[in-house]
């Protein structure tokens, strides 16, 4: 697929309205804890076999993704959520990494996505994500390892609320760029196709044409392709030693077969042009960027020293808006402990701003578009 | 059949030939054999290193990548991940590469790796170049295997060719060094994108090297390599200094590098800083990878490119891609006669007696000893 596609396309400002739930489904099993480790540990054959390609029923598929697609915000404003809890995460002694309460990190996420969509309660959030029948993907951010990687405990959370929500195991896929990345960041890769599915992109393969925008030509992960029909998009808030900072829109890199190749310049153009291409910009909806512990320098690997227990997430349906709200977070602490900004560390993110001018309309880096509301 | 096709469908039979009759041949899979230490590289604090093999210098966090996708830093460690992990194995006419002056009519067996220092926007093996080593199909072929094939296969050269050697510069090192210990000569196919200190080491381990010089303008590089043409000029210069044989190929692309006054510039820079003996091959582009929309080079403009450098004195000007040109051919400077007949990647004729034009004793640069193999 390659970005001369048409359909379904959603530009910013987006089109009007979300897709309402015409029906309250019961509510299904929600997946216990056990449950969780279970399908975790169902390692199998990883290669997963191909839908066919481009049909009739897939192209209207597409178009209703670009319609639904999260990279819509409401109109006028961009709402970025901050949800908190000061006892989410107990300070871990030394350089291990953070293990946050399960059940209090479910309250944050519920409340942020109350928030994010204005609805009453947490499963009618979550409905407004995905259709029953659509396939989920969670892209999660596994390159660092345990401690700055996604939680494997928000991803169990988020499984849970999806399959209140309708969408059933066998929907759900977590994916990353590499097998051996996820087990890294305590996941475990599993393949059977009637329970949740974990897997990088190294077992599940590439697509064989270029897709192309700007700067960018890449191969894009069939995961994401021909898998997923919705994309929650799970970054980690942290600093990157080259292009800044990594969130919503550097995650995406995961998707692409050569992201080494778009590092240079400080990430600028290429992290706006990566999210441009048609896949990623018709079928990511939301992110939920982790921020339990995040790292203000040092990144993207692990560093402790330079974390800080912010015990929270980040939520919007905005990938810019969301970027530039976390870069402020990493600005602020920087400045609270006497570091130099990102511009005189020569790695000022100027990807976010480029995301969000008239060639890319990918969302909002003006503060006076942005909704933050802290909760 | 293209290029690519060719690579597709000629590799794989011939690296299962290869892993066939090796006795010491692993299956590919297991990547630790494929890991070697890098030999170019600074450690940093906090785990960090950075890569001193090309002029990018990238510095790289644990577990990340440097820009050419197959070099690793673990732990603090920097790994080469494309030791012996050929993905591309091929018997070529040296012709091919094309080096004119090096054992014309010579056979070279011709292996790459994945992975490239540059992103040319206009790559003829960008499946292999622009990819990291898990994504495309390898077979372990070490270096004493690589010897003994080219020798099986009566090849006169190793050639490193394809995607981009410097990247798999250790398995380079390594792979020509046994080769001269068989007897079979290296000759490297590169962008010439490299530091000083490992390129020195290459020069000494390899017998010829030609320098893909994309372009004579920083503009060039930068918009449509993702390079920096000072570096590559710097390359030029030091192998001519360590007295290993070079040849120039400059891919003509319309519109983009295609105009007399950087012709003319590349004359004279390669006149004054080379020689007028350093062969220079125009060649003509043909529409890959992200240009597309551009058309092939018409053949009057690589005409004109070779009738700007003869005017300004170069002795060997040729033409590439355009079988059957006259420019194909290798003409004695001062006499004029043909010396080295072709057509194509075949070679008809050869008029040289102990590198001297038969006709009038004019010596011809180059490495001759391969034409012993005619």
């Amino acid at each position: 697929m390659n970005d001369n596609s048409t359909c379904g396309i959603a530009a910013w400002p987006p089109a009007p309205g979300p897709w309402p739930p015409t029906s309250r489904h019961p509510q299904p099993g929600a997946i216990t804890e056990s449950e969780y480790l279970k399908f975790a540990g169902q390692a199998g054959e990883l290669r997963m076999d191909r839908k066919p390609g481009t049909s009739r029923r897939n192209l209207l598929r597409a178009c209703l993704a670009g319609a639904l697609s999260g990279r819509a915000a409401v109109q006028g404003k961009s709402k970025v959520v901050i949800s908190r809890d000061p006892l989410l995460s107990p300070p871990a002694p030394g350089p291990r990494p953070p293990a946050p309460d399960s059940n209090r990190l479910l309250k944050v996420l519920d409340r942020a996505m109350q928030s994010v969509y204005d609805c009453d309660s947490p499963v009618e959030a979550w409905k407004r994500i995905a259709r029953p029948g659509e396939v989920v993907g969670l892209k999660v951010n596994c390159l660092a390892g345990r401690g700055a990687s996604t939680n494997p405990i928000l991803v169990e959370a988020i499984c849970e609320r999806l399959q209140q929500a309708g969408i059933p195991q066998k929907n759900i896929v977590i994916w990353d760029r590499l097998n051996s990345d996820l087990e890294r960041a305590g996941f475990q890769v599993a393949s059977r196709k009637d329970r949740i599915r974990c897997i990088g992109n190294d077992a599940s393969g590439y697509e064989t044409d270029l897709a192309i925008h700007g700067s960018v030509g890449s191969l894009i992960s069939t995961t994401l392709t021909r898998t997923c029909d919705a994309v929650i998009n799970l970054p980690v808030l942290k600093d990157h030693g080259i292009v800044g900072v990594t969130m919503a829109l550097k995650n995406l890199f995961g998707a692409i077969h050569n992201p080494n190749k778009y590092h240079v310049n400080a990430g600028d153009p290429y992290v706006a042009d990566v999210n441009m291409l048609a896949p990623i910009r018709q079928k990511v909806r939301l992110t939920i960027c982790e921020a339990i512990a995040p790292q203000y320098e040092g990144g993207p690997s692990y560093m402790p020293q330079w974390s800080w227990p912010f015990n929270g997430v980040l939520v919007s349906r905005d990938p810019v808006a969301l970027d530039y709200t976390g870069w402020q977070i990493i600005e602020q602490k920087r400045a609270e402990k006497g570091m130099p900004s990102l511009r005189d560390a020569k790695r000022e993110p100027a990807y976010i701003a480029r995301a969000a001018d008239a060639q890319h309309r990918l969302g909002t880096n003006d503060p006076k578009l942005i909704e933050k509301v802290e909760i | 059949m293209d290029r690519r096709a060719f690579l597709k469908t000629a590799t794989l039979p011939c690296l299962a030939a290869c892993a066939a009759e090796s006795a010491v041949a692993k299956p590919a899979g297991n990547d630790a054999q494929f890991t070697r230490e890098a030999l170019f590289y600074e450690k940093l604090p906090y785990k960090k290193i950075k890569c001193k093999l090309c002029p990018r210098e990238c510095v790289i966090d644990d577990w990340e990548r440097g820009y050419c996708g197959v070099r690793e830093n673990r732990g603090g460690i920097y790994y080469t991940l494309v030791h012996s992990r050929v993905c591309a194995a091929h018997v070529d006419p040296i012709e091919k590469k094309p080096f004119f002056h090096f054992a014309p009519g010579t056979m070279a067996f011709s292996i790459a790796t994945a992975g490239c220092n540059v992103n040319c926007k206009m790559c003829q093996n960008w499946e292999i170049s622009q990819s990291r080593p898990e994504q495309v199909e390898n077979t372990y072929l070490p270096p004493r295997n690589v010897a003994a094939l080219a020798r099986q296969y009566n090849c006169f050269s190793i050639a490193y060719t394809y995607s981009e050697p410097v990247v798999f510069c250790e398995y380079v090192l390594d792979a020509a060094e046994a080769g001269r210990a068989a007897g079979v000569k290296s000759a490297v196919v590169s962008g010439g994108y490299i530091q000083e200190e490992p390129l020195k080491q290459m020069c000494r381990r390899v017998d010829a090297i030609k320098v893909d010089l994309k372009a004579f303008s920083e503009k060039f590089y930068q918009e449509v390599v993702n390079g920096e043409l000072k570096p590559v000029l710097n390359t030029l210069v030091t192998i001519r200094k360590q007295g290993t044989w070079s040849e120039i190929v400059y891919l003509v692309v319309p519109t983009l590098n295609d105009s007399d006054q950087e012709f003319r510039g590349l004359a004279r820079w390669v006149k004054s800083e080379l020689g007028p003996d350093v062969p220079l091959h125009f060649s003509q582009f043909h529409p890959e990878y992200l240009l597309k929309n551009l058309p092939l080079t018409p053949v009057p403009t690589l005409e004109r490119a070779k009738a700007i450098c003869d005017a300004e004195g170069l002795h060997y000007v040729y033409i590439g891609n355009v079988p059957g040109h006259p420019a194909e051919s290798t003409y004695c400077p001062k006499c004029r006669r043909v010396v080295v007949e072709r057509a194509g990647f075949a070679v008809r004729a050869v008029h040289l007696n102990r590198g001297k034009c038969q006709f009038c004793q004019q010596a011809i640069p180059g490495v001759w000893d391969g034409l012993l193999h005619l």
